[in-house]
């Protein structure tokens, strides 16, 4: 593909956009459900242990979390404006967005890494240094689980703004540019299902 | 003529290739591998049983060949076969498409098929696993000293192979359908590869995070379903088996279509009451997700939870009901030809309603409490799974052979290992329902005296069974060599893919097909040439 | 034959020493399978100790209602599966293509025999659901009056404790006519308790307790298995149930030595770790009086109530801060790695036997 034909097993480039589009919701079905299987631990382990999460979750750090918070917001933001400008075929637009969507997972990474150096130090870390109570180890397991796994999706989407970046100096790839806006914002989806799950609910300070 | 077997013949051609029919032989090779595999640890284990005393091998080599048998034939042959040979070389060709909609990313999945497959096999080799292929916690995250964790990587690989796959079909049937064929005229197959494809996208991720957990559990020591730490060991029992029971209908739902595609074929009749037929696949795609907790009945989950699931593994079982009664209406009045794939057929109708029928009394609560764990459950999925899928298998193999080969199979030996197939099977599983009823625990090395002659048929069976499948691979093999080319339509069926020649042209069809008429109408089908 | 068995039994024995490894044992496989595969041949067709069986016994109240149900459904998938195979059957010979035969036209689809079919099969299936859910109902619902045993499980064994005392491992005492209740946990893995003679199976899991009960009807020996895989062992972790008349029980639990019985084990325990220091009847204890306390309603600090089982008896001694009683504060420590599985069955026995 290197000219904006469509492949040879579509009709013409309508079609192929309709599949990529279906596509890429089809498989944030499947990631919907990944994260799932982790949201319905977290809620039976939440049931069974109230006490003990409730405890655990005011170790983390609410202003930590809600810088995070709000800067996947805003990231969600500037990848909406992106697609727009790759709509209407402004590159240059669409390179600045993309670099500032880019710039701000990398910002949201760096402070998830500066929390995660937190709990090392502070031993809440799960596994055989673990010092706190026994209970509240399920908590933090499903805390750098859940954490972790949204962690790595953030990466990928990391990956790839700069592929785009690389794209959008040549021209506006709007399909594929729309399909990463749909899993920037499932990503920010996720996250926003996390931070009061694990930092706001049941705490006491 | 140019063909997509001739179009190249250089080693790159088919490790690079994106054509869906080169990527469904690609797959044969790989799960018709695994299957061997799987039946070689299946030999193994019916060997052991053939006396109490746990004799030919140790306890804990025993533990880990059932263990490998249900992996490697679960994982890695019964939820791809049908899909990713049949369904990969079908769906675009039934639809008149050119490809499937991504076919680099179907290629993708073919190779992360393979590497899991390497790393199932690396576990193995360096030692096996031997937690059941259910990897029940604590036992897996705890007590088993095995390479449990690489055989959970190579599954949560294999799964995303199952996701993208899954994907492409829902995409493409979405999306790539030749004109004129709507959702109402699609083969019965397209229905059925379709409600598969939706249990891929939907069931696979939650077994992709279980596995994952028990994997990260093991690796870093820490608790989730570790008891001990006030971990539940019954919520991974919950996750495992919102996966894994919807996987037996990703393993057996399309063996259904293909079952439906015979008969009407070999019946030259349009399948009776078509709506329902396509509809029931559905049905049980949804309802196999609610159903989980049947598995459950004795772990200590709530008795109105049991009365729940109960109930409605017994609704699932009514969609299931409906497609034999609508396979046997079609044989009514029809013009029915008994060759090899329709004796598959016909085999599986028998086979799956007997594996159906005790599906009920497991779903009876009073009666699942004796019966499961024991040989009873291992005789029902057996019925539905060897009995169902493999049949189903088979005869969409022999049906489509002259399809994939433009070659013709013998039509005498075909029919002979498929009779021998269904004797084997029957004298393999029938005795392990008395076996269980009589309460003989499944997984068990060695077993009191009394259970002796069951096995022992059992066995005699297996080898029986043994033999009738190693007859197709070499006359399938020898068929290749034959100088007879076949028809492009041997059978006179109707559906698109017989409108295009033997064996297709790389894209397909010279040109777009054009539909006008609902399936299955033989009125205007050709006559066949193997009547 | 002798030996064939003897020959067959040293291979085994060599094939346990020399495979080390899962690869070395496939390789001694091969020698030793042709004497297997005869040996299992010659042993089934041996009329004195081949002993075909086709159905268990029935030596519980519970047995014949199961059986019963069984019958049911075995009677009616007889039924539908055979008149199923007569009609593929009728249907593939009389409609058999015949050359230059016509082509018939498709059955127009009769909506109301779908719908019919699905009526039909709706009704049956739900009367299969009912009869099973009242058996389910009688095998989950305990007499009240049940002797009640406690029945650790652990990698490979089943260790049994009576109410009287007696210890018993893999072997199982009880009298015929009255009802028994089972109390199961597991020190480690699943593991699951299957009488086969009695119809009844419950899974024993790490970390709670289970319960399951049975009245036996016939004096005799009866196979116990466990049902969930459960390690290297799992097949050596059978064992017996012996039932015995009335007096005979007596009898038996007179002359083994009765030991000290759970509860008053759970009251040592009570004394030697503490409890009794907080947990007592003065008014100025700091704990709540636990005399009595078994099976009542309790009001918690958040407002809520709990009814005191073993489920939450035992929550209260792993993690004693998860429920709080109104009016008390959290001061108690876990008792989580101090007692075992054993000792915790018997603490809650003593303090099931205050109330």
């Amino acid at each position: 593909m290197t000219e904006r034909g469509h492949a040879p097993q579509f009709d013409d480039l309508e079609q192929q956009h309709e599949a990529a589009t279906l596509g890429m919701w089809v498989f944030l079905m499947t990631e919907v459900l990944f994260f799932g299987g982790l949201f319905l631990g977290y809620i039976v382990y939440r049931l069974a242990h109230e006490r003990a999460f409730a405890q655990a979750s005011s170790h983390l750090d609410v202003a930590l979390g809600g810088i995070n918070t709000a800067v996947l917001i805003t990231s969600s933001f500037t990848m909406a404006l992106a697609v727009h400008a790759a709509q209407t075929e402004r590159r240059r637009r669409l390179f600045v967005f993309l670099l500032a969507t880019m710039a701000l997972g990398c910002v949201f990474l760096a402070v998830k890494g500066l929390e995660y150096a937190h709990k090392f130090r502070e031993g809440l870390v799960p596994g055989p240094r673990f010092t706190h109570e026994p209970e509240q180890q399920i908590f933090f397991s499903l805390y750098f689980v859940m954490t972790g796994t949204h962690a790595v999706h953030m990466i990928i989407g990391v990956g790839v703004m700069i592929g785009l970046m690389a794209l959008a100096l040549r021209r506006s790839h709007a399909a594929a540019v729309e399909n990463a806006g749909l899993y920037w914002h499932f990503v920010d989806i996720v996250w926003i299902f996390l931070f009061p799950l694990f930092y706001l609910v049941g705490r006491h300070r | 003529m140019k063909h997509y077997l001739n179009a190249g013949y250089s080693v790159g051609s088919w490790l690079l290739t994106r054509d869906h029919k080169r990527i469904a032989i690609l797959y044969l090779l790989s799960v018709t591998f695994f299957f061997f595999i799987g039946g070689a640890f299946a030999t193994l284990v019916r060997l052991e049983l053939m006396t109490p005393a746990g004799d030919l091998v140790i306890s804990e080599t025993y533990n880990k060949l059932f263990t490998m048998h249900g992996v490697a034939m679960i994982f890695f042959f019964l939820i791809p076969a049908i899909p990713t040979v049949i369904g990969n070389f079908l769906v675009p060709l039934m639809i008149g498409a050119r490809d499937l909609a991504f076919p680099r990313l179907n290629l993708a999945s073919w190779y992360l098929f393979t590497a899991a497959g390497l790393l199932a096999l690396g576990s193995i080799i360096f030692g096996g696993v031997d937690t059941g292929w259910t990897f029940y916690t604590p036992y897996s995250t705890t007590y088993a000293n095995t390479h449990v964790f690489l055989m959970a990587a190579a599954i949560f690989v294999a799964g995303f192979s199952s996701i993208l796959t899954g994907l492409n079909f829902v995409v493409t049937i979405h999306k790539m359908r030749a004109p004129g064929l709507t959702w109402s005229r699609l083969p019965l197959f397209i229905w059925s590869t379709y409600a598969t494809a939706l249990l891929f996208v939907i069931a696979t991720p939650v077994i992709g995070i279980t596995l994952a957990l028990i994997a990260i559990e093991r690796l870093l020591s820490v608790g989730i379903f570790d008891p001990a730490l006030g971990g539940d060991p019954l919520l991974f029992q919950h996750l495992f088996w919102f996966y894994s029971h919807p996987a037996v209908y990703i393993m057996v739902l399309p063996a259904l279509g293909v079952v439906s595609e015979l008969v009407a074929t070999f019946s030259r009749k349009r399948i009776f009451g078509y709506g329902f037929v396509a509809g029931s696949s559905l049905a049980i795609a949804i309802l196999g997700f609610l159903v989980w907790g049947h598995h459950m009945f004795v772990s200590g989950q709530s008795m109105y939870a049991g009365m729940i699931f109960s109930i409605l593994s017994f609704l699932v079982a009514i969609p299931s009901s409906i497609k034999v009664l609508n396979w046997t209406a079609t044989l009514y009045r029809g013009s029915i030809s008994l060759r090899t794939p329709m004796l598959y057929a016909i085999g599986f109708m028998g086979l799956f309603t007997i594996g159906g029928l005790t599906g009920l009394f497991l779903a009876t609560l009073g009666i699942d409490v004796h019966v499961t764990d024991t040989y009873f459950v291992v005789a029902h999925f057996h019925y539905i799974m060897v009995g169902g899928t493999v049949m189903a298998y088979m005869g969409a193999l022999h049906y489509w052979w002259p399809k994939m080969t433009g070659r013709s199979y013998p039509e005498a030996w075909g029919k002979l290992s498929a009779l021998i197939i269904f004797i084997g099977f029957n004298l393999t599983f029938f005795p392990q329902f008395i076996l269980g009823y009589l309460g003989m625990p499944r997984r068990y090395h060695a077993y009191p005296e009394e259970f002796q002659v069951l096995n022992v048929l059992s066995t005699a069976g297996a080898s029986i069974l043994g033999v009738g499948y190693i007859f197709p691979m070499f006359y399938f093999i020898g068929s290749l060599f034959a100088r007879k080319k076949i028809g492009d339509n041997p059978w006179g069926a109707t559906g698109l893919e017989w409108r295009t020649s033997s064996p297709p042209p790389e894209d397909n069809f010279r040109e777009t097909p054009v539909v006008t008429e609902e399936a299955y109408d033989f009125a205007k089908a050709e006559e066949p040439e193997l009547p | 034959m002798e030996n064939a068995v003897e020959f067959n039994a040293e291979l085994a024995e060599g094939a346990k020493e020399n495979a080390e490894s899962f690869s070395e044992e496939l390789r001694v496989f091969s020698a030793h399978s042709a004497v297997s595969l005869s040996y299992g041949f010659v042993r089934a067709l041996h009329p004195r100790q081949a002993e075909l069986r086709l159905f268990p016994d029935q030596a519980s109240t519970m047995a014949p209602s199961v059986d019963a149900l069984y019958f049911f459904l075995l009677g009616t998938s007889a039924l539908i599966g055979l008149a199923l195979a007569v009609l593929v059957i009728t249907f593939s010979v009389k409609y058999r293509r015949r050359a230059g035969a016509a082509h018939l036209p498709a059955a127009p689809t009769t909506r109301w025999l779908e719908i019919g079919w699905i009526a039909v099969m709706f009704v049956l299936f739900m009367a299969m659901f009912v009869w099973g859910a009242r058996v389910y109902y009688d095998l989950q619902r305990a007499p009240p009056n049940a002797l009640e045993i406690q029945v650790v499980g652990k990698q490979w064994m089943w260790k049994i404790q009576h109410p009287t005392g007696q210890r018993e491992v893999n072997e199982l005492h009880v009298p015929v006519g009255r009802p028994v209740k089972l109390l199961l946990s597991s020190e480690d893995v699943i593991h699951s308790f299957f009488l086969p003679a009695f119809r009844v199976k419950q899974d024993a899991v790490p970390g709670r307790t289970t319960a399951l009960w049975f009245e036996a009807t016939r004096p005799g020996q009866y196979h116990l298995f466990c049902a969930e895989y459960c390690g290297t062992g799992h097949s050596r972790m059978t064992g017996w149930i012996v039932v015995l008349e009335p007096r005979h029980f007596q009898r038996w639990l007179d002359t083994r030595l009765s030991g000290e019985s759970p509860v008053a084990q759970g009251l040592k325990l009570f004394q030697s770790l503490g409890c009794a220091t907080c947990h007592n009847p003065q008014p100025s204890a700091r704990c709540p009086n636990l005399v009595g306390l078994f099976g009542r309603t309790v009001r918690l600090r958040d407002g809520s109530t709990v009814t005191v089982d073993d489920a939450y008896l035992r929550e209260s001694i792993l993690d004693p801060a998860a429920k709080i009683v109104e009016g008390y504060e959290p001061i108690m420590p876990t008792f989580q790695s101090r007692v075992s599985e054993e000792q915790l069955l018997q603490l809650l026995a003593y303090l099931k036997s205050q109330s």
